[in-house]
């Protein structure tokens, strides 16, 4: 209905809510970054003007309409503008991961055909003068940082503000022709390229248009009553998707302020110095934030523990009821604004939730504890689901209607379907153009009436609208007795246990279930620590049997769980083992937002699997490693396989009740 | 192969100048015990300056006469075209001389960032009193000493730990703050006390970054003295060769990597 609404107010491109934004509260803040110690800001009318000055410099280098223009680099306010300033050029930013090493961005670099890359600093520029040579379009690199650079070839190679200084230096002669490629911006034209990690196979280029990002970005503004008084610190890698919706798609609409950290290891310091008001974190950030809070209870004097323990109890209990604006009773609030003033209060601050009015979760479950945990301070924890073809959003929780256990409601003006084999199908103003110079992956996505296959498994249930996600698609499959395996279900429910980090679970087509376990070092180290147990590496500390005992706790109160649910009882889990060393992305074993990789990790360990299957108490392997620098290295390992108790199963299927 | 005035150029391209700081005929006696014997160098403008040799062969006498600590029995240290007199060492600090400690010798209690602003303290011309009052120019120095210090902590990148007191950091952390302490001071000499000593692979490389950006960046001369040999051949673009006291070899890595006396006092076989 209010489809076209923006488009008749003319506000069809990125460059067009900025020049709204600068004109109409050109003084409000729209970007902070801390440097040098202190929080240095740029309003929006300033920030118009960097970009401008970035864009002329664009066209002095020769960048055409059409071109791709890598970017590179942690959360920065130059490297949002260069986004911003690409698509004013009419040419097409593709944010790249900065953790690739040099080979994956070799791939996403040929594959865009990139003439030009703006990189933040010596570390990324050696990484693309490292692949340079396979990549034939390539020819000019822009970087922020100069740093170490100063020796360097300069005759492909510029210094993001000499660009800007040439840019505004060229005004005259260049800026009818900016206008001019401004002017040519509308809904269809391509916002921004994002390369999805993809569970399986190589990244693709999701191409995303302005109608895709404005009209996501103003939906879920709506949803949310987001305004322009809107804090956000920015720190999720700028290839994400979900970045590029909060940090620019949203910013832009709302007006808000997109707030940069100082470095990586200063986040949860400059995320307490801003206390975002709107904020979004993978369940993992929760998760270690929640960690921390606990491992520095354990260490705080008695009288604060049990202050801690009374409240936080308490909380529990009417916290949401609370926060979801339920009827209690007078005296548990009077209970819980006493725990607010001595614990709640003060542990927000702490966490640099203080000021916080939304905050979202998504990319993997999150445990039904943490969340709770976060909810019951009165913090308005939610989750959605979403992905990159969707421009983020599938399904949100509305205020009020937020559970663990489900992802919400559909956004608005997204519709789903659910396909009879349970697969998630939604059609939405957000969905993705195409994938770039890959049409039977398109078609094979997206079919002619628009709505897209997720490629997960979920349904809807009956009562509360609420969409439930079960697995992916392809990763639910038949055990050999003909029962349902559904391993991400199971998994979560093992990575809920601090100590567990990750879990993969193996059983398609087999008679019984078995687990690969990674151990938490941090949470681990600590009870380690804690309990006198000495370990020199975090192979041994893998290894101790203590810890091997805990673990198998946790798996065997699983199994219990598991049992509970006719559908899944036969996902039990008969046999784990932990493993000598933690799955990672250099190695190819996760994506880069952390996604188990399976059928990669099915193929790298299938000793340990066969010796999981085989009943032997042990297995020997050695296993390559790829270090940071990219150089390759070995280690060998014994691993004890330790048996789990399970429950018995119902020998036929009962319907649940 | 030196021309006095003109400097040379090194193998990657960087113009090295004239010299900065030489060394004549320096010999130190502590009572019976001959430290230094009669040993002549310079150090130039903008070099990487190592000054190598075994255990017991000088080195820190050598570098503590560099930074006046000491006061050579015989000859003269020239600094900047002058010969220098008997120093104290907060006099040496003021005319640009700034180094770090083989043993880290930082303020256990203060902060990281407290520690680097220490570095400032040869640049402030207030008073004890119109600090404490923190009123007109002591404020605006203040400003501009933290400027300074922010920009060294931004460059070392120990960002996360400007309001962690110093006890708490692992070892290579703080050899990284000393470090941050002598640039605060924006030396014109940077002298390192076995920078590297203690230190894991991955914080070696990180400090030979370090140490090269400083120099690159800043145009600062450092001299330096290290057990690494790897690291000394990658780093310095002269070195100085020290055993019992006497100068044994100087020049380039290369030519000293293969002088006989070196090899044989020292290296043992050509190392790589």
């Amino acid at each position: 209905m209010a489809q076209t609404q923006s488009g008749a107010e003319g506000l069809l491109s990125l460059p067009a809510l900025l020049h709204r934004n600068a004109t109409q509260f050109g003084t409000s803040p729209a970007y902070r970054e801390k440097e040098f110690g202190i929080w240095q800001g740029w309003s929006w009318a300033e920030t118009e003007k960097e970009i401008e000055a970035l864009a002329l410099g664009l066209i002095n280098l020769g960048v055409n309409e059409g071109d791709f223009i890598a970017i590179i680099g942690r959360n920065r306010p130059y490297l949002y503008w260069s986004m911003v300033a690409a698509q004013m050029v009419g040419a097409v930013p593709v944010p790249l991961y900065q953790d690739a090493v040099a080979e994956e961005m070799a791939y996403v670099l040929s594959h865009c055909g990139a003439r030009f890359v703006i990189a933040s600093d010596q570390e990324q520029v050696d990484k693309v003068i490292e692949v340079q040579d396979q990549l034939h379009q390539f020819e000019h690199l822009i970087y922020l940082d100069p740093r170490g650079l100063r020796k360097y070839d300069h005759s492909h190679l510029h210094e993001y503000s000499h660009v800007q200084a040439q840019g505004s230096a060229a005004y005259d002669e260049f800026i009818n022709e900016l206008k001019a490629r401004r002017d040519k911006l509308d809904y269809d034209t391509t916002c921004v390229m994002l390369y999805t990690s993809g569970t399986t196979g190589k990244p693709k280029g999701v191409v995303l248009s302005n109608r895709n990002v404005i009209e996501s970005a103003r939906n879920s503004a709506e949803f949310d009553h987001l305004t322009r008084g809107e804090d956000i610190l920015s720190y999720l890698p700028m290839a994400w998707v979900g970045d590029f919706i909060f940090s620019v798609g949203q910013a832009y609409w709302c007006g808000f302020c997109v707030n940069c950290p100082e470095s990586a290891d200063t986040m949860m310091t400059d995320l307490r110095e801003i206390g975002p008001t709107y904020f979004f974190a993978p369940p993992r950030v929760f998760e270690t934030q929640l960690t921390n809070v606990m491992i520095r209870m354990e260490d705080a004097g008695r009288l604060k523990k049990a202050m801690f323990r009374t409240f936080m109890e308490h909380a529990r209990k009417v916290g949401p009821s609370i926060l979801d604006g339920k009827p209690v009773g007078a005296w548990d609030r009077l209970k819980y604004a006493i725990g607010n003033a001595l614990v709640y209060g003060p542990l927000k601050d702490t966490l640099g939730f203080s000021r916080i009015r939304v905050g979202y979760t998504a990319g993997e479950a999150i445990g039904p504890e943490i969340f709770d945990f976060y909810r019951s301070l009165g913090i308005n924890l939610k989750q959605l689901y979403g992905q990159t073809e969707a421009t983020v959003f599938i399904t949100v929780q509305p205020d009020g209607e937020v559970r663990a256990d489900t992802v919400g409601v559909p956004a608005p003006d997204v519709e789903i379907r659910i396909s009879e084999n349970g697969e998630i199908f939604y059609r939405s103003p957000g969905t993705f153009v195409e994938y770039y110079k890959n049409p039977e992956s398109t078609t094979s996505t997206k079919d002619a009436e628009g709505w897209v296959a997720t490629g997960d498994a979920g349904f809807i249930e009956e009562d509360s609208g609420h969409l439930r996600i079960i697995d992916r698609a392809k990763d639910v499959g038949k055990m050999a007795d003909g029962a349902m395996f559904a391993p991400k279900y199971v998994e979560n429910k093992l990575k809920f246990y601090p100590d567990i980090l990750e879990a993969v679970l193996f059983g398609n087509d087999r008679d019984r279930c078995v687990a690969f376990i990674n151990i938490d070092l941090t949470a681990v180290g600590n009870w380690a620590e804690r309990n006198n147990i000495a370990y020199a590496s975090y192979q041994e500390l893998a290894g101790h049997p203590k810890v091997l005992g805990a673990i198998q706790e946790h798996v065997e109160a699983v199994n219990r769980s598991v049992a509970q649910d006719t559908m899944l009882s036969g996902c039990q889990v008969h046999r784990f083992v932990v493993l000598h060393k933690e799955l990672d992305a250099d190695d190819g074993e996760m994506t880069r937002t952390r996604k188990v990789r399976r059928r990669i990790v099915e193929e790298k360990y299938a000793d340990i699997i066969e010796a999981l299957y085989d009943d032997s108490a042990t297995v020997s392997t050695r296993t390559e490693v790829t270090y940071e620098d990219g150089r390759k290295g070995h280690i060998s390992a014994t691993l004890e396989i330790r048996d789990a108790a399970v429950q018995p199963v119902a020998p036929h299927k009962v319907a649940a009740e | 192969m030196l021309d006095q005035a003109e400097g040379y150029t090194t193998a990657d391209g960087r113009k090295i100048g004239g010299v900065v700081m030489e060394m004549k005929n320096i010999t130190l006696r502590f009572g019976g015990v001959v430290a230094i014997k009669d040993i002549s160098f310079d150090i130039r403008e903008g070099e990487i300056r190592a000054i190598i040799g075994p255990n017991g062969a000088g080195k820190s006498s050598m570098l503590n006469v560099i930074s006046g600590f000491y006061t050579p029995s015989e000859g003269e240290v020239w600094f900047h075209g002058a010969k220098r007199p008997q120093m104290r060492p907060f006099e040496v600090a003021r005319q640009g001389i700034a180094r770090t400690f083989q043993n880290i010798a930082l303020f256990e209690g203060m902060s990281v960032l407290d520690n680097v602003m220490t570095g400032r303290l040869t640049h402030m011309k207030t008073g004890v009193f119109s600090q404490a009052l923190w009123k007109g120019r002591a404020e605006k120095e203040e400003t501009e000493n933290r400027e300074v210090a922010e920009k060294v902590i931004d460059f070392l990148e120990i960002q996360h730990i400007r309001k962690t007191p110093v006890s708490r950091l692992p070892y290579g952390l703080k050899k990284r703050v000393e470090l941050a302490r002598a640039l605060a001071a924006q030396p014109r000499l940077l002298l390192l006390d076995e920078p590297m000593a203690g230190m894991n692979v991955e914080e070696k490389e990180d400090m030979s970054r370090f140490i090269l950006d400083v120099n690159d960046e800043f145009g600062t001369t450092i001299a330096l003295i290290e057990h690494d040999m790897g690291v000394v051949m990658d780093l310095s673009d002269r070195v100085v060769v020290m055993d019992y006291g006497k100068k044994i070899g100087d020049g380039p890595p290369d030519e000293v990597r293969n002088n006989q006396d070196v090899i044989d006092a020292y290296l043992g076989v050509a190392h790589d």
